[in-house]
């Protein structure tokens, strides 16, 4: 008994990971005590008292954080970064339509805002975290830790204790913002901690299409931190499309709570693509909480070397006449893994709701692995849902047909995989992400 | 003027030897046609000319305008300008047949120079265009995925629009009468003969002789249990037609198949 619990303690030692080094005093505050500070108080005190995930953990065992150098961050604060590169110009260039009607760059020490004046008078409201804070609190109470919560886990407590960076938007009832906004996190460098809150707040018959970026360049040694939030409230009979977008360095450990509620009629068409990072561990759930609620996650990812994608996906159906349809495609070249592992959930009150959900996997190397856990929990009866998942490799018949028409190997690969992944480029009418995707496609297999 | 010729050519599939010592010269200009009962190896012949890495050739020689195809991957041959329509062709889902054809002409273009930039959009269109008139095609036809949910006779009339528009030396087609109803094999008989010429070399492996009609052979092959047992002309197929296989199997004493 005694031997016993010696060994368990012995075993739990081995596990444990050190605790980040970073301090109560980098908590940022204001001076005027708003409701961001309180926010960021409570968000440290539930931090401290989290433990780290481990693969014991139901939704992080495929995902295993051991690696994770946590005394090595600091927060990128005045002065203290160095020469970092500055954002390349591709990534500011609009990638949906010909113009932005908005642009945030995040950067350390320096963010640039942009809004045109007709939004801004429509009362449009597109702005760092820090000056949602200052200047539009009443605004910002209605999103802050109401959809995502600093307690669901130890990144979104940390994220939510000490992002100085974000972006808020909110979206007056009946505006349709025509032109997109666009925000850019640039996180360069090395050590560093980056944390990000995106919230957006659309009230009732709005509209919107907002495009986030997340991307840095890749560093040989060492390790970069992101913790991110994201929020979103559609209102209802609003229509949100949200493109996210991430091609963080090979050396990035990226952590991400996000949710997306969405009422009465209102519909979301939220797209992901990943192509970076060296781990990423995205929690994305689509809770549809008014009757006829709808919403549309199309993911598209491409990992290689050594990296570890992880997709943990919820289609919440918690009203009737709801409506959720998932697509997940990835491929992967290397040593790299993806998961994804998604859950239809249909509350008992949820008749008459329609769910999908599917992921698709392309194994193009050998030492290349991916996991595929489809889940539906189903309460209500009056209901269709399915699900699909698939792993596969390329069948060689496919190279030897196309290679008898002349296109070298490297080449019949390359447009099998484009074929592989144009039916999630179908459901995402954005030429420019498009042609982004298609550009790592091709730096991955080059 | 190139020839395809292939000398004594055994092949192996896992540890079956299929083919057991071909023999055939193929001059550009000239039409053979190799007819035999199933499972005798003539796609096999189809598939180890084109390079599929599953068929072994264990023996014997094959040389293509006097180059050594065997040593050759399949893109290679294909450069040099052989062609098969498959008897089973592979579905390539998500590519469209357009984007494919491109690829394809693009692939040719560059072998023959590494500086070629490829085949320009509107030029590349107005020639799909072309082809796709002369086999009677939609044009809706190029937007589509190549032969994923394609019908058995859409995936040859496909066989034969890439035939067309790639333009090969020698091609050999390997079944692609079958499924094609009597307007199709009309029409793609005609595609065939839009090529023939001094310039065109082609094996037609069939089972049925009214592509004949169509596409006039110089010569007929027979192929029984890995051999070519059989030629002559024209009337070689006619005969099969009527009489069937038992006496050639008589006459070469093979029990079957
Ligand atoms: N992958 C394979 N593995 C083992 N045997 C094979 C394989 N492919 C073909 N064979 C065998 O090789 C022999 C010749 O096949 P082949 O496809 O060349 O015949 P064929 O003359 O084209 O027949 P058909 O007229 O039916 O198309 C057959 O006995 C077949 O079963
Ligand atoms: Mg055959």
């Amino acid at each position: 008994m005694m031997s016993e619990l010696i060994k368990s303690n012995i075993r739990k030692k081995f596990r444990e990971i050190k605790e980040f080094n970073f301090t109560e005093t980098q908590v940022t505050t204001s001076a005027n005590g708003s409701i961001l500070d309180e926010f960021r108080r409570l968000s440290w005190e539930i931090y401290k008292h989290l433990p780290f995930p481990t693969t014991e953990d139901e939704p992080w065992r495929r995902t295993n954080i051991k690696g994770l150098k946590t005394d090595a961050f600091y927060i990128p604060v005045d002065g203290n970064v160095g020469d970092l590169p500055e954002i390349p110009e591709y990534l500011m260039k609009p990638l949906v339509g010909e113009i932005h009607g908005g642009f945030i760059a995040i950067q350390p020490e320096k963010i640039n805002i942009q809004l045109n004046p007709r939004l801004s008078q429509q009362g449009v409201i597109f702005t760092d975290l820090t000056t949602a804070n200052e200047k539009y609190p009443d605004y910002l109470a209605k999103i802050l830790g109401k959809v995502v919560r600093p307690e669901e886990g130890k990144f979104s407590a940390l994220a939510s204790a000490m992002a100085k960076q974000g972006v808020f938007i909110y979206v007056p009832e009946g505006v349709h913002v025509e032109q997109p906004l666009h925000s850019v996190l640039w996180a360069a460098g090395i050590n560093l901690a980056y944390f990000s809150q995106i919230l957006i707040y659309l009230e009732d018959r709005a509209s919107l299409t907002f495009v986030h970026e997340s991307a840095s360049p890749n560093q040989n040694d060492g390790q970069t931190l992101h913790a991110g939030i994201v929020a979103i409230h559609v209102g209802a009979e609003s229509q949100l499309r949200y493109i996210e977008l991430q091609s963080l360095g090979n050396h990035v450990w990226n952590f991400m709570h996000e949710r997306v509620q969405v009422e009465r009629d209102g519909n979301i068409d939220w797209v992901f693509g990943a192509v970076g990072s060296r781990l990423t561990k995205n929690f994305s759930d689509l809770d549809l909480i008014g009757n006829g609620a709808t919403g549309k996650m199309s993911g598209f990812y491409f990992t290689d070397g050594n990296q570890h994608l992880d997709h943990d996906t919820q289609q919440n159906h918690l009203a009737p006449f709801t409506t959720s349809d998932l697509l997940f495609k990835g491929a992967l070249k290397g040593h790299s893994r993806s998961v994804w592992q998604g859950m239809v959930y249909v509350a008992n009150n949820a008749q008459r709701t329609d769910g999908y959900q599917a992921n698709r996997n392309l194994i193009l190397s050998k030492g290349a692995r991916a996991d595929s856990i489809p889940g539906l929990e189903i309460l209500a009866d009056d209901v269709r849902c399915s699900h699909g998942a698939t792993v596969g490799k390329i069948d060689p018949e496919m190279i030897f047909y196309l290679q008898s028409r002349g296109i070298l190997p490297i080449d019949a690969e390359r447009l099998i995989v484009e074929g592989f992944f144009e039916p999630i480029m179908q459901r995402i009418p954005y030429e420019g992400v498009r042609k982004r995707f298609q550009e790592s496609i091709e730096n991955k297999m080059a | 003027m190139s020839e395809l010729v292939i000398n004594n050519l055994h092949v192996k599939i896992d540890d079956n030897e299929i083919l057991k010592g071909v023999n055939l010269t193929v001059k550009q200009g000239e039409i053979h046609a190799i007819m035999g009962p199933n499972g005798t190896g003539k796609s096999t012949l189809a598939y180890a000319l084109m390079g599929h890495p599953n068929y072994n050739v264990t023996k014997g020689e094959a040389f293509f305008k006097g180059k050594n195809i065997l040593e050759l991957s399949p893109d290679e041959r294909s450069h040099l300008g052989l062609f098969l329509a498959f008897q089973y062709p592979v579905a390539i889902p998500g590519v469209t047949v357009a984007n494919f054809l491109r690829t394809a002409i693009n692939a040719k273009w560059r072998a023959d120079d590494p500086a070629n930039k490829g085949i320009r959009i509107p030029e590349f269109r107005k020639l799909l265009k072309e082809r796709m008139d002369l086999l009677k095609m939609d044009h809706s036809f190029a937007g589509r995925y190549l032969n994923d949910g394609f019908s058995g006779g859409e995936k040859k009339r496909a066989e034969i629009l890439q035939m067309v528009t790639l333009k090969p030396e020698i091609a050999i087609l390997d079944e692609t009468d079958s499924g094609l109803d009597i307007d199709a094999l009309r029409i793609v008989s005609e595609g065939v003969n839009a090529l023939r010429g001094k310039d065109f070399g082609a094996v037609i492996i069939t089972h049925y002789q009214r592509i004949l009609n169509y596409i006039k052979p110089d010569f007929v092959h027979v192929m029984l249990h890995g051999h070519i047992v059989e030629s002559g002309g024209a009337d070689l197929a006619l005969r099969l037609e009527e009489q069937g296989y038992d006496w050639l199997r008589e006459k070469y004493d093979i029990v079957s198949p």
